[in-house]
């Protein structure tokens, strides 16, 4: 596969960790837009990297505000963009998971209500990474945070991960996906194709954070793969709300494969019984997207 | 052409004039006529805005930032509790230098939960960075309305326009009402401004992350022209007066009296005109008066613009005087009068008159002439505690 030249859209010399999934899947967003497009981003990691005054990486129109407000924001731009005879720029508004899973959901839900022509994506890599590596509503059970830390009476987040795509669909959004960053022309694709829906779209990336996971930072590939092969993170499609396209996992690889790079599962690969909720996940989520067919 | 009209119903219209073209609202007790208002002009193609329901404050005060950097004139309006959850996107609207304008209209804050006015809300969030206009009546409310669009835009700060709930929000009043053409002539279209609003063709960064070498630079450049904005108020002030032949004023303070008063009472909003009926400076004869009120009556300070403090206006009127009460419909608990601490701070080194702050009218309790009667009686006594006065 061939990647597509550097756009200048989003530049090199921000300021994101060595191997950070996240900044490579924001690559592969903006590479599949035009200049006609307004980001407007959720506070997190992307905005510290990315927005430093006087030093911005975006060549795109770009938008910041505040931590629960993306989703708002973009509705207020979009609605003046038009106001203001303009028909085709497009808005398109992301954040982590914690702005999208947690403390923006009333506002994203506000927006996905109101049927506003704006693409949300989330970078998910299922914590607070900016603020520390906190349990968000995307951790994984048993997942090792600093607030969710094992000890002798825990093992770990205690919670289920929070199904945003079942919520997103909820609402009847006619395009809800998700990718990893471990795949640029799905990234790009599915970009596209959300912007090509009417009415609001929903993309889900799976971007592993190098200090977040604890793993080396050579692995975020091979990671995002990992997680797709096991099970743990489908990647799905949704056109009407109905599912489309998946990538297919017949031949399911050990969920240990993906947890043992990671120290924030290190604490259960001694643990058969806490390990099994893992796998039971992985199952699950085969089971109930008929990933193996 | 003067009409009777409902305070709410005033302000729509006079909004649905200045032309906006996002409009972004969340219901609550008394702001909704205002609101309920615009969503029906629209309804009926009477006018061109955007109009847009959220399901919180948080996300009307989100949208209407987001249109204003989307390079459009823009409204809200709230109250309370729905001011205090738009906290958060009010400092930032502020730190982003957007001309958002909204009306508060002013009501009590929770707990106990109180639909009822006072001044608590608005007060609250005086540090954000917003330019804060109080209205006496309807009249002054809807002028003060026009008047905002027109300094928000010259200042690049945002402007709130405090009207108290119920007493004038819900209060019909013989109304000057201006005509589209009045208020286009003093308001002309939205003027865009390079690199202040979202062009494609000209990508800009908004909303930006400032580390420790630029923050507090940019922070003192908010507070230097909020300062500054105060010549941009009275400049619009006059030329609002001339055109719409209001009485003259400056727009930050306006002084009710003869200027000789040895007590006066300092106050902004609805409560003015209650402190005016009581002392009746415009009807009685001053030697009347003040042979029962003192040797030289009672004048009143009327704050109209309460951030950024008109400092020199407070000044200039209060050096003078013996006895000086400010009439606060808030509190900083655990302080006094949010009003009388910043006239203290204004005066400092300025008088040797006493000050002292007067809470009336919390949660709408009755603002009647006995309260009036008893803050004058007070004053000139030699206790300065925080009073709290009950009719």
């Amino acid at each position: 596969m061939t990647d597509k030249p550097h756009n200048n859209l989003f530049t090199p010399g921000h300021t994101a960790c060595a191997g950070c999934g996240q900044a490579l899947a924001i690559q592969h967003v903006t590479k599949a837009l035009d200049k006609d497009v307004v980001v407007v981003n959720a506070t997190g990691c992307s905005e510290v990297y990315s927005s430093k005054y006087g030093e911005s990486a975006w060549g795109l129109p770009w938008v910041h505000s505040l931590f629960e407000n993306a989703a708002a924001v973009a509705t207020g731009v979009l609605a003046a963009l038009r106001a203001r005879g303009d028909a085709t720029t497009k808005v398109v508004a992301q954040g982590g998971d914690g702005a999208t899973f947690d403390i923006g959901i009333g506002l994203l839900s506000g927006m996905w209500e109101r049927g506003d022509n704006i693409l949300y994506i989330c970078y998910d890599n299922e914590a607070y990474m900016n603020t520390g590596v906190q349990a968000s509503g995307a951790t994984l059970t048993n997942t090792n945070t600093t607030t969710t830390p094992p000890g002798k009476a825990s093992t770990g987040n205690t919670k289920i991960k929070k199904d945003m795509l079942a919520i997103a669909l909820a609402h009847g959004l006619k395009y809800v996906a998700t990718a990893t960053s471990a795949y640029p022309q799905d990234i790009q694709n599915k970009v596209k194709k959300a912007l090509a829906t009417p009415g609001p779209s929903y993309l889900q990336i799976l971007t592993p954070c190098v200090p977040g996971w604890g793993y080396e930072p050579n692995l975020t590939i091979e990671l995002a793969k990992l997680a797709v092969q096991t099970g743990l993170y489908p990647i799905v499609e949704f056109e009407n709300g109905v599912l489309t396209n998946k990538m297919k996992v017949p031949a399911p690889r050990p969920i240990e494969e993906y947890l043992k790079p990671q120290k924030r599962f290190k604490h259960l690969l001694d643990n058969e019984k806490e390990l099994a909720i893992i796998r039971q996940i992985a199952q699950n989520n085969i089971k109930k997207y008929e990933l193996g067919k | 052409m003067k009409k009777i009209l409902e305070g709410s119903r005033a302000i729509a219209l006079t909004i649905k004039m200045c032309r906006p073209k996002v409009i972004s609202a969340y219901p609550i007790t008394p702001q909704t006529h205002i609101v309920e208002d615009l969503a029906k002009f629209k309804a009926d193609d009477d006018a061109d805005y955007d109009f847009i329901n959220t399901e919180s404050e948080f996300a009307a005060a989100s949208v209407v930032l987001g249109g204003a950097i989307g390079g459009v004139r823009v409204y809200t309006a709230t109250s309370s509790q729905g001011l205090f959850l738009m906290t958060e996107v009010i400092f930032n609207i502020a730190g982003q230098r957007m001309p958002v304008v909204m009306t508060c209209a002013n009501r009590a804050i929770s707990a106990p939960i109180n639909i009822w006015n006072d001044q608590q809300d608005a007060v609250t969030i005086r540090d954000s960075g917003w330019i804060m206009l109080y209205a006496e009546n309807n009249q002054e409310a809807i002028d003060l309305h026009i008047q905002a669009y027109k300094i928000a835009e010259a200042t690049h700060l945002p402007v709130m326009i405090n009207v108290d709930g119920f007493v004038l929000t819900h209060t019909y009043e013989n109304i000057d009402l201006p005509d589209q053409k009045q208020v286009d002539a003093f308001l002309p279209a939205y003027k865009l401004i390079k690199d202040f609003y979202i062009d494609p063709q000209n990508p800009r960064t908004f909303g930006y992350f400032a580390t420790p070498t630029t923050y507090m630079e940019q922070r003192q450049e908010l507070h230097d022209d909020l300062i500054k904005s105060q010549i941009v108020i009275s400049q619009t002030a006059k030329k609002f007066e001339q055109q719409f032949k209001r009485p003259q004023s400056d727009g930050l303070v306006e002084y009710i009296g003869k200027g000789n008063e040895d007590v006066i009472l300092v106050a902004m909003g609805s409560v003015v005109g209650t402190i005016k009926e009581v002392i009746k400076l415009k009807s009685l004869p001053r030697a009347t008066s003040s042979k029962a009120r003192g040797s030289r009556g009672v004048g009143i300070l009327k704050i109209k613009t309460f951030r950024p403090f008109p400092d020199s206006g407070v000044i200039k009127y209060l050096k003078r005087a013996k006895y000086i009460g400010v009439v606060d419909k808030s509190i900083s608990l655990g302080t006094e009068g949010i009003l009388a601490t910043d006239i203290k701070r204004a005066l400092v080194g300025q008088t040797k008159a006493k000050i002292q702050s007067f809470i009336v009218g919390l949660g709408g309790k009755d603002i009647t002439p006995s309260v009036i009667e008893q803050i004058i009686k007070d004053v000139k006594t030699k206790n300065t505690d925080v009073k709290f006065v009950y009719p």
